[in-house]
């Protein structure tokens, strides 16, 4: 950091330096506060649950709103049940919300607390709702975290009544409010009806009214949870972090289910706006073909500034498997893609992409860290970084152009409220790389090299 | 009792109007936080990693699962005047396996892995949560490494549910005095030690010239700037300084006990503390030559900064301020610094706060001041709107909060940019404040509709 790196990679095992992910519970947070009136619930020590408010509320500059079991010493010897128990009463009492989607924590889950009988024994008052996760913080990621958050809702919540309501179950992955807002978008114009777990729009992006409430408009209601299990088809966005969720919908209500990656650039929202076109049979309208249209206009009339320039990604294993398709239809070059989310997928995917575009001497690694991604980039450059802050210190100490895309993103506004997915993502993204390389050269070109048109 | 609705009984002893108790033995405080409060603390571990993390040679191993790194990356605006390393994040990444097996020889591995790339003086392991849970023995492991490897690597016993953030200050406040015990007491030199400046945004420079200019030496900055070599020396210094009482006050109390260091308690938040902790340092360390001195540089520094303070007051008297910080010692400096603005303090908070503290800001506010105690959002809002304040003073939780209720927000947090502390951070804080109430955005929003915002 700041360039303390050596150059030379040593093996490691048990250090991990400079991490890409963070823990299953700050996921967990972020899925509930995707649902309607619900108070999240971070059933352990105190820090925890003020940590991930802090984290969440510096990525999306808005609150988020999580209470506590508070764990002391007593909890962590005699079990956290009294503490949960004491915990929904108040809750309900004080902040009336209609549904406390509980998660555990490393504590809770090491001490081995059961969270369905604290539940089941719990006083719940008339026509409220307390649903849990298992959320330990050692398996995992935050992606892990989100998925078995709607898992858990899900679990509690969606029933098969026997009777089609003719929707589409959505799973948008981990995205931004801004990436919800794009796909509800596509969603209506191709004439989908749809249920989308979690909803974090309006939420995490609601507007200044110069009101503060605990519970903002948005978010998925309890009543279209329950209808889940009534949905034609479930499709899930984002394989890795949407596939469990759209796999236990499945197992429990009988919900057939297809898988995509992330909507991101041009052939995978095509795929997205054929899934939808196949679902509703709806003629795709015009607006959304003038967006792909205009979009491939501006590849086409910028690619001699992205071709062959290289780029590191990484963040979360969707959104960088699905921005590096992007930078490949840009004519880019993924040479490293990292996420610190272990499991074998991700790469088994990248691996995949590379081959499909011809792509040699590229590298992608799951359960990585930022710190090994800046000695590769030491060892061997590239043109152009993308993915959250974290990585500006490396940005800086190896001067490479930074574009800041996916989770966190500590140190910029208004990123949450926009979209990456769609068309019109694919537009603002392109938009983003090209500004970051053609600013590049302006800088480092001799003065007389410097044109006012290029 | 205003705001019944947003109170819950159980909180009714947390939260006072200034009158109510008299004496300040009414606030019920110190407390466990109750279940299912949307508490603004934080956790053991999370004071024992603000306390340290400033020192700017050492590594600091996080050992636990992958969260409690995360969270606490580089998040301190702590700044070095040499070694960057401390603001990369190290842990050792627990997963199931090891919660099963135990993290202990992973948690040996990591140590000669920092040992293999770096070339360490002081390592600190952080124990989390689930450390002591599952009988990883930190110590034996610190031993191990401190033999192998002939440095200090020192354990600071941190899990999350022990306490508050304050039993964490202590645990980290035990790991400085188990790194800066000299096995025979030194001799004492001419100079003092700054205990609890973490050097956000630099201040500790800000705090060390000063003293270089009334001709006061520094012996050790404890911790922000700190460097290991300079922490040995602390016992060899003839007064502790002591700016953040919160964190700091144990530990010039353990030096004092075994290093015959005296303390005082001192506060550069204002022109008036600022001033009065520079004269009261002056007289302790009793030099005539340092007092005159430090009149002459006081009435200087006041000359130059009153007036420029002036022009902003006249935008800033009358307005009300609301306060919700970690420790009881800043609270108070922020009520003078108000008062100073001629600004009136209409709620205060804190995390941490004590007792005494709490005394001190009974006596500093009006009398319909509110005073709460681990408060939550929903009793800040009720507060806030109740007392009409017009910007509060808080951290990263707070901010949008304020800026949702239409109220300008100051971040005195320790992520701060801008130095706030001494005279020139006086004309900082001033400035910032003024700059986000008198902003011209909040025009815009009472076009939206709401009049009264």
């Amino acid at each position: 950091m700041l360039d303390v790196t050596p150059k030379k990679i040593a093996e490691r095992s048990a250090l991990r330096i400079n991490p890409l992910k963070t823990c299953q519970p700050v996921g967990a947070m972020y899925a509930a506060l995707g649902v309607h009136n619900c108070m999240p619930h971070s059933h352990g020590s105190q820090g925890c649950c003020s940590y991930h408010r802090m984290f969440l509320t510096r990525h999306f500059k808005d609150p988020a709103i999580a209470a506590s079991s508070s764990f002391t010493e007593g909890a962590s010897v005699f079990g956290g049940g009294s503490n949960l128990k004491t915990a929904i009463k108040n809750i309900f009492d004080l902040y009336d919300p209609d549904i406390i989607a509980v998660h555990t924590t490393c504590l809770s889950e090491t001490i081995g607390d059961d969270l369905v009988t604290y539940i089941t024994d719990a006083k719940i008052p008339e026509g409220k709702i307390v649903v849990h996760a298992n959320t330990p913080s050692y398996v995992g990621s935050h992606i892990t975290g989100f998925s078995s958050m709607i898992t858990g809702l899900m679990h509690y919540l969606s029933q098969n009544t026997g009777e089609k309501n003719g929707k589409l179950a959505l799973f948008p992955g981990f995205v931004n409010p801004g990436d919800m807002r794009e796909m509800k978008k596509l969603m209506t114009l191709m004439g989908v009806a749809y249920t989308m777990l979690p909803d974090t729009s309006a939420v995490m992006d609601s507007p200044m009214t110069g009101e503060y409430t605990m519970y903002p408009k948005g978010g998925t209601t309890i009543a279209d949870i329950k209808d889940l299990g009534n949905c034609e088809l479930s499709l899930a966005l984002g394989e890795i972090t949407s596939t469990p969720p759209a796999e236990s919908l499945e197992s429990k209500c009988k919900v057939p289910f297809q898988t995509l990656p992330l909507p991101i650039g041009i052939e995978l929202t095509d795929q997205f706006i054929m899934a939808l076109n196949h679902f509703s049979k709806n003629e795709v309208p015009y607006a959304i073909e003038e967006e792909r249209g205009q979009l491939v206009d501006i590849l086409l009339d910028s690619h001699k500034y992205s071709q062959n320039k290289s780029v590191a990604i990484y963040g979360d294993p969707d959104t960088v498997l699905a921005l590096a398709q992007f930078t490949l239809e840009m004519g880019m070059i993924p040479k490293y893609l990292v996420t610190g989310t272990p499991g074998k997928a991700f790469e088994e995917k990248a691996t995949a992409l590379f081959e499909k575009y011809g792509m040699e001497g590229c590298t992608a690694k799951g359960n990585a860290d930022l710190f090994e991604l800046h000695q590769w980039i030491k060892n061997d450059r590239v043109d152009l970084m993308i993915g959250g802050t974290h990585g500006k210190y490396v940005a800086k100490a190896e001067d490479i152009p930074l574009v800041r895309a996916g989770f966190p993103i500590v140190d910029r506004y208004v990123h949450s409220y926009l979209p990456l997915v769609g068309y019109k993502g694919g537009m603002r993204l392109a938009e983003m790389i090209l500004n970051a390389l053609m600013d590049r050269q302006d800088r480092d070109c001799a003065d007389e090299d410097m044109e006012m048109i290029m | 009792m205003g705001n019944e609705n947003a109170v819950l009984p159980e909180r009714a002893q947390s939260i006072r109007y200034s009158e109510c108790s008299g004496d300040g033995s009414g606030i019920k405080c110190e407390a466990e936080s109750i279940s299912g409060a949307v508490s603004q603390r934080a956790c053991v571990f999370c004071g024992a990693r603000v306390v340290l993390n400033p020192i700017t040679d050492a590594f600091h191993i996080i050992h636990g699962p992958i969260g409690c790194a995360s969270y606490t990356w580089d998040i301190r605006g702590s700044l070095s005047s040499q070694e960057e390393g401390y603001r990369n994040s190290y842990s050792t990444d627990l997963r199931e396996r090891d919660v099963i097996f135990g993290g202990q020889k992973k948690l040996a591995a990591a140590v000669d892995e920092v040992v293999a790339t770096h070339s360490p003086k002081v390592i600190f392991i952080y124990a989390t949560c689930i450390v002591g849970v599952i009988g990883d023995d930190i110590d034996a492991v610190c031993r191990d490494a401190e033999e192998k490897y002939g440095i200090r690597v020192i354990p600071v016993k941190s899990p999350g549910f022990s306490g508050t953030k304050k039993t964490g200050y202590k645990m980290a406040c035990n790991a400085i005095m188990n790194l800066v015990t000299p096995e025979f007491l030194p001799e004492k030199t001419l100079g003092v030690n700054i205990l609890g400046d973490f050097n956000l945004a630099g201040e500790m420079w800000i705090i060390k010239n000063y003293l270089r200019r009334i001709g006061v030496k520094v012996v050790a900055n404890i911790t922000g700037d700190a460097k290991v070599d300079d922490l040995k020396k602390a016992p060899t210094a003839q007064l502790n300084l002591v700016q953040c009482a919160g964190s700091m006050t144990y530990l010039a109390k353990q030096m004092e006990e075994v290093f015959d260091i005296p303390f005082i308690k001192v506060s550069f938040f204002g022109v008036t503390d600022t001033s009065d902790s520079l004269m009261r340092i002056a007289y302790a360390v009793g030099d005539k030559e340092v007092i005159q001195r430090a009149k002459v540089f006081i009435e200087e520094e006041k000359n130059r900064v009153l007036p420029l303070l002036d022009k902003y007051k006249k935008n800033l008297i009358g307005k009300k301020a609301a306060i919700y910080v970690g420790g009881g010692f800043k609270a108070i400096s922020l009520i003078r610094q108000f008062s100073e603005f001629g600004m009136n303090t209409v709620m205060v908070g804190t995390q941490t706060g004590s007792k005494d503290d709490y005394e001190v800001i009974q006596s500093l506010v009006d009398d319909d001041a509110v005073i709460l105690d681990d408060a939550n959002p929903a009793e800040l809002e009720a507060f806030m709107k109740e007392m009409g304040a017009d910007i509060l003073v808080g951290g990263v939780k707070e901010r949008p909060l304020a800026y949702k209720l239409g109220v300008a927000f100051c971040d005195h947090n320790h992520e701060r940019k801008h130095p706030l502390a001494g005279y020139e951070g006086t004309l900082n804080f001033a400035s910032e404040i003024n700059l986000s109430m008198n902003s011209p955005v909040w025009e815009t929003i009472s076009q939206g509709g709401k009049e009264n915002v």
